[in-house]
């Protein structure tokens, strides 16, 4: 879509673009492309010279198991985080859509956590659940479960799970909400007056209109669950144990930081760029322009 | 009106209030914690009534942190933070009101190029390209300054692109009329089209503003010195790793503060703060 009535001229145009194009450029396409030259090149033990390597940081990348296995936590991750913000974000969005009284107050409760960072949110839920503090593991203990996240790598990627999905409802809430306030009335209306109970009315009318709303959230949800995530496990488990929660941008992390392994860091990169653009083209191929990075 | 079983009705409040607990509870046994020695925390399970050192603690984090910030006070966080957080918001307004300006009222050679140069940077988030982009910063000599924390960051084209869909609405009459009067494109962009944008200037600042304040990755890899710590990495390093008791009354005294000013942003303008969310993501 373009505008019919414009102005002359092409200086100012460019100069009002070059800051945008300048940050743009500096800290976006050169750190990609460096992302993907680095990729490509492999460093001596000392990191004094660099050479071409072709594919072989890619071929090491993928023949290390670790690297395998991050991949499948990631996956597990972000579709266990996708599900369980996503449920009850819609879950409470239609039961806040219903109530009259207090609409606001739960409205505003239920946005708070939006709020908050997701380092934040991994310390609050570490804290009730630390396996020698934690109120609720103290519950979990009296209660015969044999509860210690540090060591069970199981119980540390439900800790992780929940942490992650908690601070991502109230977006899908807010989403949900405004997409079922823009369901006409009278759809709704004429359904209840031809005898629809609540129920087929949700699932007849309600969820097929929600459909892009979701998909959008679904697409949403699992870029932010890849990436949104670092701090919740930075904070909770570093990975661990046994790099049991270590999701792909931990691992590009930890191996280009603390492993100083930058070729295969810049391979892992360059992976995870791939992932985000297959994401992203899925995301407007079915639902035009709704596209999310702040 | 929808008719709805009378019987039935306390059920939507019921799964709400769940909600709110599932949502509170967290948030609230850091306040419990906050509020008490470390010794009623450390004698698992911990009371859940507030105690007596709700001030002292807070008082003690503010001014001095804990012994692993390297006595960086919290208060000296929380204002990394703040420039952090307004600087990202801040900078990527004023870069791209002109930006989308240019390319909606304008037609000039390589505008398309230069509109998905702009657009692409929507699929890259700064945590696919973490080390060229920390070798970058580091080569201009950006380490531990705010200009390092928050340029990279202001690399995104949301902005722009919300800007963009605005402009596009603005009637042609408004332009026609403009150049009637003989107004250039630079006063019309002063004095039409910003105070226009007004509320998404609102709206995309508290998103914006939250954005920036909660960042983590970026701000752990680009500062080095304790005194540039921002809060949100600042409560990672207050948690220890064995050797030294966590105190934990401090930490989650200083977890509560990072979480005070977005929640306040989000309270305090939740009217445009919910139309910017839902709207830039058309």
């Amino acid at each position: 879509m373009d505008r019919r009535v414009v102005f002359s001229g092409w200086l100012l145009p460019v100069v009002l673009l070059l800051p945008q194009l300048a940050v743009t450029v500096i800290f976006f396409f050169w750190p990609a492309a460096q992302a993907i030259v680095q990729s490509v090149q492999g460093g001596d033990a000392f990191g004094l010279s660099t050479r071409f390597v072709g594919w072989d940081n890619f071929a090491t990348v993928f023949a290390d198991p670790n690297y395998v296995f991050a991949f499948a936590v990631t996956a597990f991750f972000s579709v266990a985080v996708a599900i369980l913000a996503l449920a009850p974000g819609l879950l409470l969005a239609v039961m806040a859509d219903r109530v009259v009284k207090g609409a606001t107050f739960y409205k505003t409760v239920l946005l708070l956590p939006y709020a908050i960072a997701p380092a934040i949110a991994g310390v609050l839920w570490m804290f009730i659940f630390n396996p020698s503090i934690g109120v609720v593991a103290a519950g979990l203990h009296r209660a015969g479960i044999d509860w210690n996240y540090l060591l069970n790598g199981k119980q540390a990627m439900l800790l992780v799970i929940a942490a992650a999905a908690w601070k991502q409802i109230s977006y899908n809430f807010l989403f949900f909400l405004a997409g079922l306030q823009a369901i006409p009335a009278s759809l709704l209306e004429a359904s209840a007056i031809d005898g629809a109970t609540p129920r087929r009315r949700f699932w007849t009318i309600v969820f097929p209109l929600l459909a892009p709303t979701s998909f959008f959230l679904i697409v949403v949800n699992i870029v932010y669950a890849f990436f949104d995530t670092f701090g919740v496990i930075h904070n909770v488990t570093q990975g661990g144990p046994d790099k049991a929660t270590e999701i792909l941008v931990y691992k590009v992390w930890y191996d280009g930081i603390v492993g100083l392994d930058l070729g295969g860091s810049a391979a892992q990169s360059v992976v995870l760029m791939a992932i985000v653009i297959t994401l992203t083209a899925i995301q407007f191929r079915f639902i035009e322009r709704r596209v999310h990075y702040a | 009106m929808m008719i709805t079983a009378r019987s039935r009705a306390w059920i939507p409040h019921a799964i709400l209030i769940a909600g709110l607990l599932i949502v509170l509870f967290p948030i609230y046994v850091a306040f419990v914690a906050s509020s008490l020695d470390l010794s009623s925390i450390l004698q698992a399970p911990m009371p859940l009534i507030p105690g007596r050192r709700l001030i002292q603690n807070y008082t003690e984090a503010i001014s001095a942190g804990t012994a692993k910030t390297s006595g960086v006070s919290v208060a000296r966080m929380m204002f990394n933070s703040l420039v952090m957080a307004l600087v990202i918001a801040a900078g990527k307004i004023a870069i791209s009101l002109p930006s989308a300006y240019a390319v909606v009222f304008f037609r000039f050679p390589l505008r398309k190029l230069a509109f998905w140069a702009i657009f692409v940077t929507l699929m890259l988030p700064v945590e696919v390209r973490i080390i060229p982009t920390y070798q970058i910063v580091s080569d201009m000599g950006l380490i531990d300054r705010y200009a390092g924390l928050s340029l990279p960051l202001i690399a995104s084209a949301t902005a722009t692109l919300l800007f963009r869909q605005f402009f596009l609405t603005i009637p042609d009459e408004l332009v026609e009329a403009a150049k009637i009067d003989g107004a250039g494109p630079l006063r019309f962009f002063i004095d039409t089209v910003i105070p226009l944008s007004a509320t998404n200037i609102a709206a995309l600042f508290v998103i914006l503003f939250i954005f920036g304040w909660n960042q983590y990755l970026w701000p752990l890899l680009v500062t080095n010195t304790p005194s540039m710590t921002t809060i949100v990495i600042g409560i990672r390093q207050m948690i220890g790793n064995g050797d030294t008791q966590t105190e934990w009354q401090i930490v989650m005294a200083t977890a509560l503060l990072a979480i005070v000013p977005p929640v306040l942003v989000v309270l305090l303008m939740q009217r445009w703060f919910v139309k910017g969310l839902v709207e830039s993501e058309k």
